[in-house]
């Protein structure tokens, strides 16, 4: 078994699992869920073992369907997606691994309530009459929430992720951050990601970018352009970049594979959803020639 | 990799990626600086207030109301919870944090320590009798330690050690790490003794023997209750028996009659004689009075000398902690029969009790700081034993003071109950993780071959803590991070 993988018991009960890039925040409810945690703990031990066996698969846009049962769960979630957009399995790992921890849980023990967080993109489980507060952040040095989210068991909703171009992982767009709801968590993670790499302002010259593979020499998106900085943005670029992108999510939402996203930058929030009852977004009012500093 | 430029190739896990020069690898752990692989992660900064309790800063962010500072005050103790570690610890050790104390440049080296070889010596306040000596401890069914020395007013057990963890079966590896890794982040544990007792055992709590809380720890032994107690009893009563598994002590006989003048009682004792008045085995180890497997204290007296006894003949048995106590008086057959306890002496049994104290369960960590967890802390790792032999190097687990064992290694015991709560982790080898931190001035820290160029100043760490927030969620609040990738 891995010695990499460290299991870990947060102050307040949650458990901390960590190996590689992977971190996980865990949380269960239930009578049994020291069952559930040993179960998850157990799953988790092999799972970077199996991902690194098939990763240049899972960093390539196509080929053969992958073996692992966390790589299918990529392979699987950006297939909708990848029929027109560019997109490797990758782009679904942080929550496949999510769904598939998630999944130890839930076959080891019954809970009323779960979730499994793998760096933000989050899986989540719900037993009749249950339910999360979720709350939205858009930059990561900065714990302020720029809207709310409830998911409610009668929700199709089982999945939350988050991409921007702040996050730990390349982004294609300007986007602070765009959190999508969707069934699944990887589903989730895949669209949101495309959500992201679409609120953007292609060739503005206050945006920094540079190819993938001069920052990783190992990233999935090799030579394609990756932002490194955005620098000042006038109120009205801000909205056409947030347009650019909300016309992504009705597209994916159209599709039935989200059920929600909400956009954020520079400060300037905007909602993408069937049913906007859940969500509230925080969304103050920007005169056009204030000017957002960013970056 | 056969290109030319400066990128390194990360082996601290399977992903293997190359990281050029300044950026770090996927996991944002580890970093290529100046060609040099470094652990570069926001790691558990803990002030002394989270400690009485609190909550750990890495991940308890997130509540809507934080300001972000997590920092606050001066009183900031780099604690290696958290810090994360590599094994075999070829690299630097995650943190090498100096700060300024009493103006001395201060070099804190903190890892967490994963430990193949450790385990808990339990300290189980109790007379009832556990099992005997070398008897396995059980948790789950598997053996997961044995029952040690009997020490006063309490029994040994020493639990885990690398036979249990890496000896034996998988489940027992399994189970025995469970069992440590609960009784250090105190929670109770079942432990079942082969041929003795069931005891329920939490740190810094009163044991559960046979589902009976344990409430007193003797005040001495018979023997020495006798001598304590001598003079409250002499002129009240004509015979004491102290009943003990150990030493059974009875007042005309022992020292302390003698020189008060108590007049002989001609009581014969079983169990076997050790000096005038005191008692070997007086009966079997067991649960009852004293520590001994009996209800019924007339058990262990073998009757009276008709010589020297005579009717009406007043006799007080109590038990070491005071707790059972009955008083008799011999009838005209010299038989002792049962009376009520009276008043004059009612006190001096209450006064047995009230001298014992609380009965408790302490848990000692123990481990050993291997080669390769020190060669994390300096390229000669065997400088670093000699450091903390000099007394130059401070040893900390989770901020705790630590006892270093003499002898070779740096192998020590810390009490679980002054680490901050959950501190203690496992991986599933089966091995405990557990915090370490060594402390040393920065010109020692250098002269013992340390990672210098390692050294990052506390406020750099506190800094960059700030500037990262990690996976942070509190009822649902998702705070997102940028993790994963």
């Amino acid at each position: 078994m891995s010695v990499r993988a460290q299991f870990a018991t947060l102050p307040d009960g949650r458990r901390h699992f960590h190996d590689g890039p992977i971190d996980l925040i865990l949380e269960a409810s239930g009578p049994l869920a020291a069952r559930a945690y040993d179960a998850a703990a157990t799953r988790f031990a092999t799972i970077l073992d199996e991902l690194c066996l098939e990763l240049p698969r899972l960093r390539a846009a196509s080929g053969g369907r992958p073996e692992g049962v966390v790589a299918r769960r990529m392979a699987d979630a950006v297939a909708p997606f990848a029929e027109s957009r560019f997109l490797t399995p990758m782009a679904a790992v942080a929550g496949a691994v999510a769904e598939e921890a998630l999944a130890a849980m839930t076959e080891a023990a019954p809970l009323t309530r779960a979730y499994v967080n793998n760096g933000g993109d989050i899986a989540l489980h719900l037993a009749p009459g249950a339910s999360f507060a979720i709350g939205l952040v858009a930059r990561p040095d900065r714990l302020a929430l720029f809207g709310r989210a409830r998911i409610t068991a009668d929700d199709a909703a089982r999945g939350v992720a988050t991409s921007g171009w702040r996050g730990r992982s390349f982004s294609l767009g300007v986007a602070d951050a765009v959190t999508v709801i969707a069934h699944t968590a990887s589903l989730a993670d895949a669209a949101a990601t495309l959500i992201a790499n679409a609120v953007d302002l292609p060739g503005h010259p206050a945006i920094r970018r540079a190819p993938a593979c001069s920052r990783d020499p190992q990233s999935d998106l090799g030579q394609r352009l990756v932002t490194l900085a955005v620098g000042s943005l006038s109120g009205d670029e801000i909205a056409r970049a947030l347009a650019s992108g909300a016309r992504e999510a009705e597209l994916w939402l159209g599709r039935g594979l989200i059920e929600a996203a909400a956009l954020s930058l520079g400060g300037r929030t905007r909602l993408v959803a069937a049913d906007a009852a859940p969500y509230t977004l925080a969304a103050p009012p920007l005169s056009t020639e204030s000017r957002y500093a960013l970056g | 990799m056969s290109e030319t430029d400066d990128k390194i190739r990360c082996d601290a896990c399977p992903v293997m990626c190359y990281i050029r020069p300044g950026m770090t690898g996927a996991c944002d752990r580890y970093a290529n600086e100046g060609g040099l692989l470094v652990r570069v992660d926001p790691h558990v900064l803990l002030d002394r207030t989270l400690a009485e309790g609190g909550r750990v800063a890495a991940f308890a962010g997130a509540s809507e109301t934080w300001s972000g500072d997590i920092v606050g005050g001066p009183r900031h103790f780099v604690t290696a919870i958290g810090a994360g570690t590599t094994y075999p610890d070829y690299k630097p050790a995650p943190f090498i944090v100096s700060s300024q104390v009493e103006g001395v440049d201060m070099v804190t080296v903190v890892t967490e320590g994963i430990y193949s070889y450790c385990g808990v010596k339990l300290k189980i306040d109790t007379d009832r009798h556990l099992g005997p000596e070398c008897a396995l401890v059980r948790a789950e069914g598997e053996p997961v330690g044995h029952i040690t020395t009997g020490e006063y007013g309490s029994q040994m057990l020493s639990l885990g050690g690398v036979n249990h963890l890496t000896h034996g079966g998988k489940k027992e590896g399994r189970v025995t790490c469970q069992a440590l890794l609960d009784l250090c982040n105190g929670k109770p544990v079942e432990l079942s003794v082969d041929g003795g007792a069931t005891v329920v055992v939490e740190a810094g709590k009163p044991p559960i023997v046979n589902g009976q809380l344990e409430q007193r720890m003797r005040v001495g032994c018979g023997s020495a209750t006798i001598g304590m107690f001598a003079r409250q009893w002499f002129g009240k009563v004509d015979e004491v028996v102290v009943v003990d598994d150990h030493i059974t002590g009875v007042l005309s006989e022992h020292q302390a009659g003698k020189l008060l003048g108590a007049r002989e009682t001609g009581i014969r004792m079983k169990g076997r004689r050790s000096t005038p008045g005191r008692y070997f085995h007086v009966a079997e180890p067991g649960t009852g009075w004293g520590g001994a497997n009996i209800s019924d204290p007339l058990e262990i007296v073998a009757g009276f000398n008709p010589k020297h006894a005579w009717p009406g003949l007043t006799m007080l048995m109590v038990s070491t902690t005071g707790e059972q106590h009955a008083f008799y008086r011999l009838n005209a057959e010299l038989k002792p029969i049962q009376e009520e306890l009276p008043e004059s002496l009612r006190v001096s049994v209450e006064r047995v009790t009230e001298n014992c104290e609380p009965a408790l369960c302490s848990v000692l960590f123990m481990a050993g700081a291997g080669g390769s967890l020190r060669a994390g802390v300096t390229e000669n790792p065997v400088r670093l034993t000699r450091s903390v032999r000099a007394a130059l190097t401070t040893v900390t687990a989770g901020g705790a003071p630590v006892y270093v064992w003499p002898g070779g290694g740096i192998t020590f015991m810390v009490d679980v109950t002054l680490l901050p709560r959950n501190a203690f982790g496992y991986v599933p080898t089966p091995a405990i993780v557990a915090p370490i931190e060594f402390t040393m001035r920065l010109d020692d820290y250098a002269a013992l071959g340390g990672h210098v160029e390692e050294v990052r100043p506390l406020a750099e760490v506190l800094a960059q803590r700030e500037a990262r927030a990690t996976n942070v969620f509190v009822d649902g609040v998702v705070a997102r991070s940028g993790a994963t990738k």
